[in-house]
């Protein structure tokens, strides 16, 4: 999609929210915004999917294979933050009707899912008892949290909670950056992206292989994908070394960051447009004979602009054709035209989050309590068409029930919302797949035990 | 038969590498002195490593220095029994590093280090020798595959500074899970779940190696010891074993010492006088913004904790700051959990301990962070006005500023503390409460006689 074309549906949306709205109105089948039980007991009632997750926490094991694990579900903990903050940790399902029940019946403001243990979270005290530390993760999803907080100093539309259609295309790129990673260097395959329901997004990897990774493996990747950007009191920030770009970064940047760098973000935050930000970018040129040239410049031509061209991007050019040019022998400064770049746009990873197997994060198709949107699954690929703000939300989608008003069972009641497609893109593209490898690799593992077996009997 | 047979076929001559892998348990007759005192020797090796590890030494720096060490230490009148010194005393500190958690760690630290440094200086025979001791099943890259990746190779080898001509080299191909340090650095490439490591990369992998292998080991070891070691040496060995461990542990920061026990009312002033920069300017910050990130909560959190501030006092603290940026409900709600959590309240109810400098200095803390060590991590600009608000002299300053250049971070950090204080530390600073210690125990006489 080119950028005009992107402009051209952000305005059609807009368009069909307001028309919606409109119409809702009249329909009086309108539901006050907001969030509280009395919306989430319906929610939970009617539209969570509970058998899809269900059948994703299972990974299989819920067959009749002689390989399935019949113990897996149950030594998954789950966290629940009721109504007053009250957090309920280590609950354990055993069964797809158990964890439905339970939600139904508590209505959790959020629900975590935190890692497999060694034995049942809801007994751990039982096992505690006999001493040596039997209680234990073994097996938690790879997961990655990024949050637009941690971009507060390259975006001037929001700051803190707020997102708008300025600031979250960082999101997207952050997502196109890991997922790339993700599935070409690690290969990895079994991959969800969820909007955490306010500012950021959530992945899980789900393969095997990521499952059983180590801590020091988890955050071996973590830190694969860790630039750098320097702390609050260093004076560089970011520091690409060397004489090239790692192959992964390399990739990220002609792929992706320079891209959305200078045909998005540069206008879309105006990142050169005044003195205070442009000042920002000139911190990170290490050389003062370039700096005081370009800022002469951009101080001068803020009376002779011609506002045909973005200040931001002719300011841009400048920059870059002077740290470029030939005459630059000095290696440092034709990198920091990247440097720059990863600054502005890299993904920023919370590093804790992926590091520990027992970390928890909140699950698919919870609510935000602030915002009442629904923690949907993204498409990595395409991701571009992702918009937050048009994400369903729960008074929303208890007026299309309310609308809808066929009485008939709880499958056509989602199909009639907008958290319908959500569902089906979860179930097709994710849950299907997914236990369809988890499948193969039961197989393949019963029966290279078998194999070892008949050997060991024949010698 | 075989063996000779494939030996005489091969036209090189074997290489055997000089380096143990402390497989098994070693059929020796041991003199009880030498139980001991080998012990000793080995511990003064790891303990001059962790000193390298916290001044942030280069891989090269590192190198010379556990040779250096090595030769000073672990020598022996009779070359026959050299191997035998470097077995016995890597099992007898086995012994001594088995029993709990925190020793276990350390040892497998200062152990993996200096196995690593020592494989480094082996001959690339003697590496490949002992790479096939491990017995691990993979195989070098052919000629075909090495083409196809080879552009990407290169440009690793670019991104990390390396010369052109280290491409040429024998590559291996292995899941990246077990190379976690190159995949960490980004020094290896990475395709379809694997790796691609250079023969001068191997180090990692066998390290990972001997690594894991240890780590199951000491678990395996702790419990003969609790089962059975510690009655029957309880004469003998087990006297010698425990001494061991305390005489060369260091200080235990992990509860507050008898200076310490502060109170919320005159934490301001103990900061400004007995705190070490990194928590002072922590403690700065939080003042300022109301606000701390993770990195630096936890850095601060369990300072304070080990200085002596009660779970009930920390609460009454973070709260105070942060409901003025969050509000007294999110602080309970966001905060307050991972607070009892460190005091081992919550959740798995680890007690945590606070972070030694090694921890601090070895931290990267990023856009909005605090944390960290600023000798360190801070720019020359902002650790010279930190210097000078903590009335740092001009003179004392550059020398300040010279360990810092020559990366001796702790060092740096103890000429403050013998600035700010008028008066030598001669254990050096090797912990932020141990800093925190030495200052009370300068200050607070003082104050009572004054009083």
């Amino acid at each position: 999609m080119t950028r005009e074309e992107v402009e051209h549906a952000k305005d059609d949306m807009l368009i069909d929210g307001c028309e919606a709205q409109a119409l809702d109105l009249k329909q009086a089948n309108a539901v006050p915004d907001g969030f509280n039980v009395n919306y989430l007991k319906i929610y939970y009632g009617k539209l969570f999917p509970y058998y899809e997750i269900f059948k994703w926490m299972s990974y299989g094991n819920d067959g009749k294979h002689p390989a399935c694990d019949q113990s897996y579900l149950g030594r998954r903990e789950f966290s629940f933050t009721l109504e007053n903050d009250i957090y309920v940790r280590f609950q354990s399902f055993s069964s797809a009707s158990e964890l439905e029940n339970s939600i139904k019946e508590k209505c959790p403001f959020k629900i975590d899912i935190g890692p497999v243990y060694s034995v049942d979270p809801a007994k751990r005290h039982a096992y505690e008892q006999t001493g040596n530390n039997v209680f234990t993760p073994v097996e938690r999803e790879l997961i990655f949290d990024i949050d637009m907080t941690d971009y507060d100093d390259v975006r001037y539309c929001c700051s803190g909670a707020d997102v708008c259609l300025d600031c979250w295309p960082l999101m997207t790129v952050a997502i196109k950056v890991i997922d790339t990673a993700l599935r070409d260097d690690f290969g990895f395959n079994n991959i969800l992206w969820v909007f955490s329901g306010r500012r950021g997004v959530h992945c899980w990897v789900c393969d095997g292989k990521a499952r059983r990774l180590t801590n020091e493996q988890r955050a071996a990747i973590a830190e694969y994908f860790r630039v750098d950007m320097g702390g609050e009191n260093s004076q560089k920030k970011v520091v690409l070394g060397g004489h090239a770009l790692h192959p992964f970064l390399g990739r990220s940047y002609t792929e992706v960051l320079k891209s959305f760098f200078e045909e998005r973000l540069l206008s879309s935050q105006k990142i050169l447009s005044t003195e205070e930000r442009f000042e920002k970018i000139l911190d990170m040129i290490p050389d003062e004979s370039i700096t005081s040239d370009l800022r002469g410049r951009w101080q001068e031509n803020r009376r002779s602009s011609t506002n045909k061209e973005d200040i931001n991007v002719v300011r841009w050019e400048q920059l870059k054709h002077i740290l470029q040019s030939s005459k630059q022998k000095d290696k440092g400064l034709r990198r920091c035209v990247e440097e720059i770049v990863f600054y502005y746009t890299y993904p920023r990873l919370d590093m804790e989050v992926s590091k520990h197997m027992n970390h928890l994060l909140k699950a698919p198709f919870c609510v935000h309590p602030k915002t009442g949107r629904v923690c949907v699954p993204i498409d990595p690929n395409c991701c571009d068409e992702f918009d937050p703000t048009t994400v369903p939300t729960l008074s929303q989608l208890l007026e299309e029930l309310n609308r809808s008003g066929v009485g008939g069972d709880g499958e056509t009641e989602l199909d009639q919302t907008s958290l319908g497609e959500s569902v089906r893109f979860f179930r097709s593209a994710f849950v299907q797949p997914l236990l369809k490898s988890c499948k193969e690799e039961m197989e393949s593992s019963y029966n290279a035990k078998l194999q070892q077996k008949k050997n060991s009997i024949t010698w | 038969m075989e063996i000779v047979r494939s030996q005489r076929k091969s036209p090189l001559p074997i290489v055997v590498s000089t380096i143990p892998l402390y497989r098994s348990t070693p059929e020796l007759e041991v003199r009880l002195e030498d139980f001991e005192l080998f012990a000793v020797d080995r511990l003064r090796v790891l303990q001059g490593i962790s000193h390298g590890l916290s001044r942030a030494k280069k891989p090269e720096e590192m190198e010379k220095l556990v040779s250096d060490l090595w030769k000073a230490h672990m020598r022996h009148p009779l070359a026959s029994e050299v191997i035998n010194k470097d077995i016995i005393s890597h099992f007898v500190l086995r012994l001594v590093y088995c029993r709990t958690e925190d020793l276990r760690k350390w040892f497998l630290a200062m152990e993996s280090t200096l196995f690593r440094y020592r494989f480094r200086s082996e001959s690339f025979e003697a590496q490949r020798a002992l790479l096939a001791e491990f017995d691990l099943p993979y195989k070098a890259v052919s000629i075909a595959e090495f083409e196809s990746v080879k552009e990407k190779l290169l440009q690793v080898a670019r991104s990390l500074g390396q010369p052109q001509t280290s491409v040429d080299v024998l590559f291996y191909k292995v899941p990246f899970e077990e190379v976690p340090e190159l995949v960490a650095g980004r020094r290896v490439y990475i395709q379809k779940g694997h790796a691609y490591i250079a023969m001068n990369q191997v180090v990692s992998l066998v390290v990972t190696q001997f690594r894991s292998h240890l780590s199951k080991a000491l678990i395996l070891t702790n419990r003969k010891w609790t089962s059975t070691i510690r009655e029957q040496e309880k004469d003998r060995l087990t006297p010698i074993v425990e001494a061991l461990s305390t005489s060369y542990l260091g200080p235990d920061c992990s509860q507050p010492k008898e200076y310490a026990e502060i109170s919320l009312k005159d934490i301001d002033q103990v900061a400004k006088r007995s705190f070490p920069l990194c928590m002072h300017h922590l403690f700065e910050k939080l003042r300022e913004d109301h606000h701390l990130k993770y990195g630096g909560r936890m850095q601060l959190g369990l300072f304070l904790k080990g200085v002596g501030l009660k779970l009930d006092d920390a609460l009454a603290f973070w709260k105070a700051e942060f409901s003025i940026k969050v509000g007294p409900e999110r602080f309970d709600k966001e905060y307050a959990y991972s607070i009892r959590h460190s005091f081992g309240k919550e959740g798995k109810r680890v007690d945590y301990t606070p972070y030694s400098c090694q921890k601090v200095i070895s931290s990267t803390p990023g856009v909005g962070d605090h944390h960290g060590c600023p000798y360190r991590h801070f720019s020359e600009e902002n650790l010279r006005a930190s210097l000078s608000k903590m009335g740092v002299s001009n003179r004392a300053m550059e020398d300040v500023m010279e360990k810092v250049r020559n990366k001796h971070y702790q060092l740096a950090c103890t000429l403050t503390f013998e600035a700010i204080h008028g008066s030598s530390c001669d254990s050096g600073i090797n912990h932020p409460n141990q800093y925190f210690a030495e200052s009370r125990k300068i200050l607070l006489p003082k104050n009572n006689s004054a009083a």
